[in-house]
């Protein structure tokens, strides 16, 4: 099946694309989705403890279950520091 | 004129049309409105003793408005009467210009402060909004926490600092 990546400020940048198909088996996990990801995008490995993800505009879990034309987005750390 | 509650823009923001909303929609409420505290977050000249010249900011929106309604649904129900409305801006930016703006509203102002200091603090936490920064020798993005909106540990630091 095929789901549609969506990639955010530096993940973006490193990939070079905010938006990408990825092809995964039924039954994937939004984690399978970032391994096929990292594995193309060899510069995101690094982010793989530190993203968060959604699925469909709704924030999601690494184990949550995707679907076959879901949009998996991945969010590096976002800006909140010292205040 | 219709103002949304939470809105991510890329024009310039306005604090007066936010405090002049929040008080409207909570002077019918409960005790009335006696209260309206204002955050502005605008871009500074410095970070980390780099000087910097311009900045973008980014936002995955869909998501980003998710975020403000549920920090609003969490200030609804640790402060029943109170309101809030978030306004965060996009694109570029010069130093100065307001890139966020936040109003609260309560009867008292002890709530609103609290409110309103409650809400830049999850904002801050989980919004999926990133800073890019321009220096004069180079750019960076801020990057911070990771965004878990079911982070509980997150959002009793946020109430903590809101109720100091």
């Amino acid at each position: 099946m095929r789901v549609t990546v969506q990639l955010f400020a530096r993940l973006r940048e490193l990939a070079g694309c905010s938006r990408c198909e990825i092809q995964v088996p039924d039954g994937s996990s939004v984690e399978d989705v970032w391994r096929a990801l990292a594995e193309r995008h060899p510069a995101l490995g690094p982010f793989a403890g530190a993203v968060s993800c959604a699925v469909n505009t709704d924030f999601a879990r690494m184990q949550t279950t995707v679907l076959d034309g879901d949009e998996v987005a991945f969010l590096p750390p976002v800006s909140g520091g010292s205040c | 004129m219709n103002v949304e509650r939470f809105a991510i823009v890329s024009a310039p923001l306005s604090v007066e049309v936010l405090t002049a909303h929040i008080e409207r929609e909570a002077r019918d409420r409960g005790e009335g409105c006696g209260a309206v505290c204002a955050f502005v977050g605008v871009v500074r000249a410095t970070h980390q003793a780099r000087r910097v010249r311009a900045l973008e900011y980014e936002a995955f929106a869909p998501l980003a408005l998710k975020v403000f309604a549920l920090i609003g649904r969490e200030i609804e129900t640790r402060w029943p009467a109170g309101d809030v409305a978030i306004h965060h801006r996009v694109g570029a930016l010069q130093i100065g210009d307001t890139s966020v703006a936040i109003a609260a509203a309560a009867a008292h102002r002890a709530e609103a402060f609290q409110i309103c200091r409650y809400a830049i603090e999850r904002v801050k936490q989980v919004a999926p909004i990133w800073k890019h920064e321009f220096f004069e020798d180079g750019d960076a993005w801020v990057e911070g926490a990771t965004a878990d909106p079911a982070d509980e540990l997150a959002r009793q630091t946020a109430l903590e600092r809101a109720c100091a």
